[in-house]
């Protein structure tokens, strides 16, 4: 897996820089080459935030660092990033330049750890080390083990019952990351647990991250990626975590996802009233059932040709969440699926089992490769009968015209499509991404 | 002595070759001044404080993503190369602008280096690399960009390239533009060109009725320009072929959008295939645009043919000119872009009648590549229309414009680079950031961009509202601090 790679769908470790980003106020330090920064922001679009793009301070490592080191100008430089900027965490991340010198980052914020009333973590993510995929919890983890520690005391370990964290989006590289954790939130909400959310313009900022500790367990929503984070709060706090491995989109696999949560939580001795949580849940599903009953005579009777079978091309998380529903929810056949996101070895086999259970009658071949150029070639060897959708990043858009399909952008890098705070994942999330598939088909008629 | 020799791997960085820096705080005749004083030798300044810089790599693929029939291999990790998906839309969107009826996939590769290969080297993943990407993409070239990884690891980047070329038979180069190397990002385009002049361009065959371009992807007004003279635009390099490369050594001379921009290979293609250049910095305002023109009348032999073509030009454009400045007569400007383009748009604007309040110019080049006065865009601005005052020399330290916009608040900003009109809006400033590097060329680039500003000064409404809302992460302190506070002596 660790060859060439044709069209980059995620970014080198140090793009978990945007992790810091989607933390309100906080601010990303690049000890990093020149370059890195744009790179990043190049690669997610429209994704500064607060202190991120062009904001963030960044040694901008030269010739002289390289030879002589770079953490004088490191020390400089988070200097001056207190007076110049008004953040409330400050998150030192290092590139290839700092990794390769050797540049011992963490002398230099220790200086910073108690003069000033800002905290300061550290964390290397040069980017040879891994992707952003990865390093996200590395990130993560910084925060948790050098700033939250900080407030343990104040924060006693499970101590609010109905209190959960949630780990599920990797902000930015999910593009519907805001969406996606609002939906989140408010779904768990509606079961009546108290969610920190940690990330985006609903989460508390800092003074949220502080009560970690507290949450009685987590919610983690994903194949693979940021299982270290919750393995670390196993490890510090005792809290245990609810795994749910892909995104639930539509209202078979959100239903699942809730009933799933449910459970746990009363069973981790939440204060959950169960009928009242239940009859939230069939709400959601009544309402949700009511647009594709609407919907169901427009995709059996449309005459004039819409989209028949897909290929996605995402990480795990969207692939298996998106293949289940496209199939149950929609009609649409999902085809060859393509996971880009580099999913270590050891967790392909269940990604590929949990593709395998989305029908009992048909297979769905399943490909694992960062590759995606490849993959592109693959889809323009097959011999699919219908009229083809490509779920995709913007790299798709021309392979989508080449075999004559649609295609929707959902994936990074996004340049056809603009995301606000639209979400895929829940009830609302399935409804959009109907509307989505059918616009597009829709609007190919001119 | 002019740096360019094709006989070896790298080129120079500017701020060896040309002496170019990144820190002024003066006005634009002091930084004039000073560097003819000193003879082009200026001392660049550091910053104590500094923001996100663009690096060369970006720019050298700038410069060879959007060849037709090329593909590109970042010889580092997956990060070095994930924002070279922005060329791949240009290429698709601004395609028509080259007549490109359908235009290819861009074939963007990464070596992928990971924690092993800065252990054990990573030149057999590049070898692999070059022979699968040869297979798959079938290009006519491959351009291997490096990146800090590979560069201080010391990959041998140059061997394995030559080893390759020899192997598949079409021309691989190694274009070498780490980062860390230069603060410089335009470092990058003349990485970019130095290996497209050493190992692309061939010897010329026999001379044809082609002017050279060297640009982005701006609009085509040189095809209707050359034609009056009987020559056809030869757009280097985006949308160019690498046959079309190949043969730019057989143009009757080379013109560039922007002296920044086009420095190095201006000069290479000179000094190493003979292809006279244009010295004058390119035609932005009436002065300029005479003297550019004139040039070019002068090269090709068809000085009567330029002076009709200038007098057509005036008598259908003055009157529009004229009444242009009437209506921006008072009307205040802010102007942040990179080095030469920057130059020009502060001519253009003086030209149509604004005050210049002050500039942020990403560096500055005390001289060419060309080593011609003539070529010196700010010499010309402030010799024909007078000082600027403000002006900073600032590689797109987002702190040090804020702080400045803030206090100048003038009527309209214009930038030329991403990230740039954001604080100009935030600030209800109306802000213009037009793409097309050639549309203010010209006597039609003046009505053409005086209409812009006059609509975008007009335009007003969401700006304040934007104002009235925005998040501003920068301190009370900072705002009052002087804005070159951090800006070393």
């Amino acid at each position: 897996m660790a060859g060439l790679i044709e069209q980059e769908r995620y970014t080198c470790a140090i793009g978990a820089l945007q992790t810091v980003v989607a933390i309100p106020r906080a601010v990303p330090i690049l000890h990093s080459g020149p370059g890195c920064g744009v790179m990043i922001k190049g690669f997610f679009e429209r994704a500064s935030g607060y202190a991120g793009g062009e904001t963030a301070p960044c040694t901008n490592f030269s010739e002289k660092e390289v030879v002589f080191g770079g953490t004088d100008r490191l020390r400089n430089i988070i200097k001056n990033t207190y007076k110049v900027l008004d953040t409330d965490l400050q998150v030192v991340v290092t590139g290839c330049t700092a990794g390769i010198v050797g540049d011992d980052v963490a002398s230099v914020t220790d200086e910073f750890l108690w003069e000033e009333d800002r905290p300061i973590v550290h964390v290397e993510t040069s980017g040879f080390k891994s992707n952003n995929y990865v390093s996200h919890s590395a990130v993560v983890n910084a925060i948790i083990d050098q700033y939250v520690s900080r407030f343990e005391e104040e924060n006693p370990a499970r101590s609010e019952k109905n209190l959960v964290n949630v780990f599920a989006s990797i902000p930015y590289q999910d593009q519907f990351w805001k969406g996606n954790l609002k939906e989140y939130k408010r779904l768990l909400e509606g079961l009546g647990l108290k969610v920190n959310i940690l990330f985006g313009p609903h989460s508390g900022g800092v003074k949220e991250w502080q009560t970690i500790p507290k949450a009685n367990f987590n919610v983690f929503i994903s194949p693979w990626y940021g299982e270290p984070i919750v393995k670390n709060l196993e490890r510090k706090y005792g809290q245990p975590y609810y795994q749910f491995g892909y995104l639930p989109i539509g209202a078979n696999e959100t239903t699942k996802f809730l009933n799933g949560v449910l459970e746990y939580a009363i069973e981790q001795g939440a204060g959950i009233d169960e009928i009242k949580a239940r009859a939230f849940i069939a709400e959601e599903e009544r309402a949700y059932y009511e647009e594709l009953d609407n919907l169901a005579t427009f995709l059996l009777e449309f005459r004039y040709g819409l989209p028949s079978y897909a290929h996605v091309l995402h990480d795990a998380g969207y692939v298996v969440g998106l293949t289940k529903f496209l199939l149950h929810e929609t009609g649409v056949i999902p085809k060859e699926q393509f996971i880009v996101d580099n999913v270590p070895a050891k967790y392909q086999e269940k990604i590929a089992e949990e593709i395998r259970s989305v029908s009992d009658k048909r297979e769905i071949p399943v490909y694992f490769d960062p590759d995606a150029g490849a993959m592109q070639d693959v889809i323009r060897g097959l011999d699919n009968k219908g009229r083809a959708l490509i779920l995709g990043s913007g790299w798709d858009k021309e392979l989508a015209a080449e075999i004559g399909g649609d295609f929707l952008s959902i994936a990074c890098p996004t340049p056809y499509r603009i995301v606000l705070t639209t979400n895929y994942v829940g009830y609302t999330g399935g409804l959009r991404v109907i509307e989505d598939i059918y616009n597009t088909a829709l609007a190919t008629y001119k | 002595m002019s740096k360019v020799n094709l006989n070896i791997p790298e080129v120079e960085i500017r701020e060896i070759r040309l002496n170019s820096i990144t820190g002024f705080q003066g006005t634009a005749k002091e930084l004039v001044d000073a560097c003819s004083a000193c003879g082009g030798k200026m001392k660049d300044k550091n910053r104590s404080f500094s923001q996100c810089l663009g690096c060369g790599t970006s720019n050298a693929a700038c410069t060879l993503t959007l060849i037709q029939d090329a593909a590109i291999i970042s010889h580092g990790p997956v990060g070095c190369s994930t924002c070279l998906h922005e060329f791949a839309f240009t290429y698709r969107v601004n395609a028509y602008l080259r007549q490109l009826e359908h235009p290819t996939q861009r074939k963007i590769f990464s070596t992928n280096l990971e924690e092993k290969d800065t252990i054990y080297g990573g030149a057999k993943k590049l070898e692999a690399a070059i022979r699968e990407v040869h297979k798959r993409a079938k290009p006519k070239a491959i351009f291997v960009i490096t990146t800090c990884a590979a560069g201080i690891i010391g990959d041998d980047v140059e061997s394995v390239t030559n080893a390759a070329q020899k192997e598949l038979g079409i021309p691989v180069v190694a274009v070498f533009c780490e980062g860390f190397r230069s603060k410089m990002w335009t470092s990058g385009f003349d990485a970019g060109y130095h290996g497209i002049a050493r190992k692309i361009i061939k010897p010329a065959r026999q001379k044809r009725n082609i002017i050279n371009v060297i640009n982005f992807w701006g609009s085509d007004i040189f095809r209707e320009w050359f034609a009056e003279f009987g020559y056809e635009p030869n757009y280097i390099t985006p949308f160019a072929t690498v046959d079309s490369l190949s043969y730019s050594s057989e143009a009757a001379l080379t013109i560039q959008a922007c002296s920044t921009l086009g420095s190095y290979l201006g000069a290479a293609l000179e000094q190493g295939f003979g292809v006279p250049e244009i010295r004058n910095s390119p035609p932005y305002g009436i002065a300029q645009t005479d003297r550019w023109f004139r040039e070019l009348g002068q090269i090709l032999g068809k000085e009567k043919e330029v002076e009709e073509f200038l007098a057509r030009k005036k008598a259908e454009y003055m009157p529009k000119i004229e009444a242009l400045r009437e209506k921006l007569k008072g009307k205040t400007a802010y102007v942040t872009a990179g080095a030469s383009h920057g130059h020009s748009l502060l001519a253009l604007l003086k030209e149509l009648g604004m005050e210049t309040q002050g500039a942020a110019i990403f560096h500055h080049d005390p001289k060419y590549d060309n080593e011609d006065e003539r070529a010196d865009t700010l010499s010309h601005t402030v010799a024909d229309y007078g000082d600027v005052p403000n002006y900073n020399v600032c590689n797109k330290q987002e702190f040090e414009l804020v702080n400045v916009l803030n206090r100048i608040r003038p009527d309209i900003l214009l930038a030329r680079h991403g990230g740039m009109t954001l604080w100009g809006a935030k600030l209800g400033i109306p802000s213009l950031l037009v793409g097309d590097e050639h549309f203010g060329m010209g006597y039609e680039g003046l009505v053409a961009y005086g209409e812009r500003i006059l609509e975008t000064i007009d335009n007003d409404e969401f700006v304040k509202n934007l104002a009235k809302h925005s998040v501003n992460p920068y301190t009370k302190w900072w705002l009052e601090q002087e804005p070159y506070t951090f800006l070393g002596k």
